[in-house]
């Protein structure tokens, strides 16, 4: 009888409403974790693995000995790699293009460079305004590997001692 | 003549000077109602157009205003295009009876409480042409939804009104509103408690607002009786359901929470020191207040299933309600102070 009534009036009081309430004016003015992106971004790691690039040695000799381990490795086949004899007789790479389209981003091509040119950046926002733009020729890497050097170094010495 | 002009011409002022910030609010209502609902949700809500997003709805109206209306083939065009119309005006034509302090209407008409009543439920004719006119299964669920919804929970509204009226002796919203002087204690929600609770329940219903958006119901027939309306025909629903929201919201100020008077009438010292505020910044604070409720609510509640809405409206509320006037007639004729005297 008694739990009766205190059901009878919990109902018309609509309690349980107002319990919901109380929680959702709780979260109300709770502290909001929303990352607001492009003021703030959330931490990358050093072995975050974005847009490739190709890095040279400090004296701006490309490091890249057309070995093609990458080209072997990559599971995607996204890697197409052309080498000749330089004038200076080294073995040099005359094409070294990555389909970006078919690219899974998995970091084998990194993985198994023997001198650390081929590399992963921590780039993530590109876009391409252009067909074909998706093909990341030989000067392009070259280019983002000039670009973003100190970074790329920096994230490798981070690592390094993990590896 | 010339008096008749100026009557006219100042009539017309007021009407402005009612319909302009009215259709502001509902634009910042709009904004409001994104950002509570993502603070609730834990988000921030639209916070990027202008300093904390605040030309977010201005941004919407022009987006709005811009797109292409697109007309179904098989649509009874006529309708399709006067269903948004026959929506909105009621809503803008309510207020011409709302007192926003004391003196400060429109209209000061006697039978406004019943303006009021006949007005809100035209607005339900403008979901339901709409919901035919579309030719479409969605639109057509979503407005016979609506239509059993609004028609039933109008007996609740109406009951719980009939209430108000019977305490304040008065069909004339000032009369109603000054009839509940003398402090927050003599307003009416005290004595009318459950009805104040059926009424605010039946305006949720009324208004189509979650947990009673069956006729929308994004999540089970689309978006329900406006599905195919683009452009300025939506934004003219979007427009009326919010605009109705307000005044459900100014209606439970006015008839239970005293309108325009001030809360601290009666007591002692505050009662002088807020003395100077005017009425209308009172009414418009305890709009503001239910139209959070409003938000809060929407934020708290699943929707209801479409069984349990009918069950809820006429099971319930309408019982509710006639016990009270019931109570409230015997309180009348025994004259209980110190609100039936």
């Amino acid at each position: 009888m008694m739990n009766k009534l205190k059901h009878f009036f919990k109902k018309f009081l609509l309690w349980e409403i107002l319990v919901g309430l109380k929680l959702t004016g709780r979260y109300m003015f709770k502290r909001k974790v929303t990352i607001l992106f492009p003021e703030e971004k959330t931490p990358l790691s050093p072995r975050f693995r974005g847009l490739h690039a190709l890095r040279r040695y400090p004296n701006g000799e490309e490091r890249c000995i057309a070995c093609k381990l990458c080209e072997a490795v990559c599971p995607a086949l996204a890697i197409t790699i052309d080498a000749e004899p330089r004038e200076d007789g080294s073995r040099r790479t005359t094409r070294y293009e990555i389909d970006l389209f078919k690219c899974i981003f998995c970091g084998f091509c990194e993985e198994s460079c023997p001198v650390d040119s081929i590399v992963e950046t921590h780039l993530s926002h590109y876009h391409f305004e252009n067909r074909g733009e998706n093909i990341m020729t030989k000067p392009v890497l070259l280019a983002i590997g000039d670009k973003y050097e100190s970074e790329i170094a920096k994230a490798r010495e981070t690592d390094a001692p993990f590896r | 003549m010339w008096n008749d002009l100026l009557t006219l011409i100042w009539i017309i002022i007021k009407i402005v000077l009612v319909i302009v910030p009215l259709l502001v609010a509902v634009a910042y209502l709009t904004y409001a109602e994104r950002r509570v609902i993502g603070f609730i949700q834990g988000r921030f809500g639209p916070n990027r157009v202008g300093i904390w997003g605040l030309g977010q709805p201005i941004a919407d109206a022009v987006k709005l205003f811009l797109k292409e209306p697109i007309y179904p083939a098989r649509s009874s065009l006529l309708l399709f295009l006067l269903a948004p119309i026959l929506s909105m005006a009621p809503a803008l034509v309510v207020w011409a009876v709302i007192p926003f302090a004391e003196g400060w209407v429109v209209a000061n008409i006697n039978a406004g409480l019943l303006y009021i009543l006949a007005m809100t439920s035209l607005g339900v004719y403008g979901i339901l042409i709409a919901g035919w006119a579309s030719n479409s299964k969605y639109a057509f669920f979503g407005a016979m939804r609506s239509a059993a919804q609004v028609v039933s929970y109008e007996i609740a509204m109406g009951f719980a009104l009939i209430a108000v009226l019977m305490t304040a002796g008065s069909t004339n919203l000032q009369d109603i509103v000054l009839h509940q002087q003398g402090g927050v204690l003599h307003w009416y929600w005290l004595p009318l408690f459950p009805v104040f609770v059926v009424y605010w329940i039946s305006g949720m219903a009324e208004t189509n607002r979650l947990p009673f958006d069956m006729a929308e119901g994004e999540s089970e027939i689309v978006a329900g009786f406006h599905v195919e309306y683009s452009s300025m025909g939506f934004a003219m629903f979007f427009l009326a359901e919010y605009a109705n929201m307000i005044l459900i919201s100014a209606l439970a100020a006015l008839f239970f929470f005293g309108g325009w008077l001030s809360p601290f009438e009666g007591i002692p010292l505050l009662g002088s020191l807020f003395g100077w505020v005017p009425g209308v910044v009172w009414f418009l604070a305890k709009v503001f207040f239910f139209l959070l409720l409003f938000i809060w609510i929407r934020g708290t509640l699943p929707r209801y299933r479409y069984d349990q809405i009918m069950q809820l409206g006429w099971k319930i509320l309408i019982p509710v309600t006639i016990v009270w006037i019931i109570l409230i007639g015997l309180a009348i004729e025994f004259r209980m102070p110190p609100w039936f005297v």
